[in-house]
């Protein structure tokens, strides 16, 4: 059974990206908001419901709205991490269904690049811990749960170095990427080791930028010009803070956020005609296409192999470059929702997915703490 | 200093386990109703929501749980590296993260563990483990 197609993404913009040492984060939001707002054909004035994510300010929100001049009737500040922005989404669509705004602005906006934000945000309250060991975060933790991976199904450096080779060849299509010089699996495990077996090229990047994301009601999607990018379904929970409490290092919570995303879509997997799944790292994502039930526990290494996820392979994965090589601020979700919307409407030049009607974003945040799905579609 | 990054965190809920590493004892936690082992220190048991919680000396032994050798270190940890950070599980059930320490080619997954006791600085004690050859 499909869901009702009661809210849709109607416009979507990322703010200048990379390196902005000139702009701060509320105005990388606002640049955004206004393009998103223009991609939509909406103005501030119907913008009835906020929502963003960061710990750029004691209370986000409030200080965004009173920069952008508007007065919600519906606010949501859900900081979950990495997947905050999924999770917005997911929020956005269950107020619009309980008939409580209209149009909502969803924004993030970062500096990690040129100002990065203090390191100090661990709370020693559970993190005193973990601490004094110091462990990079959040590099280490990923790490961690990569050495398990490895010692349980025997997955190998060189399967997680596909997905970063893939990822790179997207990258090459998309003029905003930042890194853009293709690259082999050999260049993957010769790169400096960070924490093992991660190795730079196992990372994201470290950028500027931010993204705006316009959720609209059916009602106010049916008067625009683009074509709505339906919210067909959605997920999220989170299973843990700090990495030891990870219940089970090969297993995230995408296992709960991704059943509960498809069972409201009332679609299966091979539906699927493109995914943004994030990549802060290369074992986040073949964590999270085990859990998402793309394939069993154990066989991500095999699934990813042989550049499936590249241009051409038969699962197009993080076409817009990823947080591999297009753009990472720290908090990346919402390049993922932007991109699945750009590839739904066809917008996506050399990058396309032929004929692409159902996208699946997944986002993960804090040490593979939280995860939030969300599936779109297009008419 | 490394205790800096932490003692303001460190209360009367954790202090304790702090102590106790200063007397080599490695202090983890009981629920007295459901009976499981609780670490890191809380004052309700997360697995069945009692509050009758009591203090359990360990006996200092486990397995490897997952490990990642550091090469890229930060602040205090910056000229150590590489050094090897792991999560271990105890023989009472309950894991931890600590550093291991030792030949790095006997570090593996799985391997039996033991604690060692490391004054890192001057009066701050922490568990690190070894492993049992
Ligand atoms: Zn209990």
């Amino acid at each position: 059974m499909k869901s009702e197609r009661v809210a849709a993404i109607v416009g979507v913009a990322e703010s200048d990206l990379g390196k902005t040492p000139g702009k701060n984060v509320l105005q990388l939001q606002a640049q955004a908001a206004k393009l998103a707002l223009e991609d939509a054909g909406l103005t501030k004035h119907d913008v009835d419901a906020i929502f963003t994510a960061g710990n750029w300010a004691w209370a986000p929100n409030l200080m965004l709205a009173e920069y952008l001049g508007i007065q919600p009737k519906y606010t949501d500040s859900t900081n979950i991490g990495g997947s905050s922005f999924e999770a917005h989404v997911g929020h956005a669509a269950a107020g619009i269904k309980a008939g409580l705004f209209d149009v909502a602005l969803i924004t993030y906006g970062s500096t990690n690049r040129t100002k990065p934000a203090n390191s100090s945000f661990q709370s020693p309250l559970t993190a005193q811990y973990e601490i004094p060991y110091g462990l990079p975060t959040p590099v280490g933790a990923y790490a961690l749960a990569a050495t398990r991976h490895m010692h349980q199904y025997g997955t190998t450096s060189e399967q997680l170095a596909e997905i970063a080779v893939a990822t790179r060849k997207w990258a090459t299509l998309n003029e905003k990427a930042y890194m853009r010089e293709p690259i082999e699996i050999e260049d993957v495990l010769n790169s400096r080791l960070i924490a093992e077996p991660l190795h730079l090229l196992d990372c994201c990047l470290v950028s500027d930028g931010g993204g705006a994301v316009i959720v609209a009601s059916n009602r106010v999607a049916s008067t625009l010009k683009k074509k709505p990018v339906w919210i067909l379904g959605h997920g999220e929970s989170h299973s843990h803070n700090t990495i030891t409490n990870m219940p089970d290092l090969t297993m995230t919570s995408a296992r709960e956020s991704g059943k509960a995303a498809f069972e409201m879509a009332g679609i299966s997997h091979h539906e699927i005609d493109v995914a943004e799944i994030y990549d802060s790292f290369t074992i986040t994502v073949l964590l999270t296409l085990e859990a998402l039930g793309f394939c069993q526990p154990g066989e991500g290494g095999a699934f990813v192999s042989g550049q499936r996820t590249a241009p051409g392979g038969d699962f197009p994965m993080n076409t817009n470059g990823g947080g591999l090589s297009y753009c990472h601020p720290g908090m990346y979700g919402i390049f993922l929702l932007i991109e699945a919307v750009r590839q739904l409407r066809g917008e996506c030049n050399a990058r396309q997915v032929d004929d692409a009607k159902i996208a699946l974003v997944h986002g993960t945040g804090g040490v593979l703490s939280s995860t939030s799905t969300v599936i779109l579609g297009r008419d | 200093m490394i205790k800096d990054l932490i003692k303001s965190g460190i209360d009367d809920e954790s202090r304790p386990y702090w102590n106790g590493l200063k007397d080599k004892k490695l202090f983890i936690q009981q629920c007295g109703d459901c009976q499981k082992s609780i670490f890191y220190p809380r004052s309700i048991c997360p697995h069945c929501f009692s509050d009758n919680i009591n203090w359990l000396e360990a006996n200092g032994t486990g397995t490897i749980y997952s490990f990642t050798t550091v090469h890229q270190g930060y602040g205090p940890f910056k000229g150590e590296t590489p050094y090897t950070v792991g999560i271990v599980e105890l023989d009472e059930g309950v894991r931890m993260m600590t550093r291991i320490i030792g030949d790095y080619n006997e570090i593996k997954v799985d391997k039996r563990v033991s604690i060692i006791f490391k004054e890192v600085e001057e009066d701050f004690v922490l568990p690190y483990f070894q492993v049992i050859t």
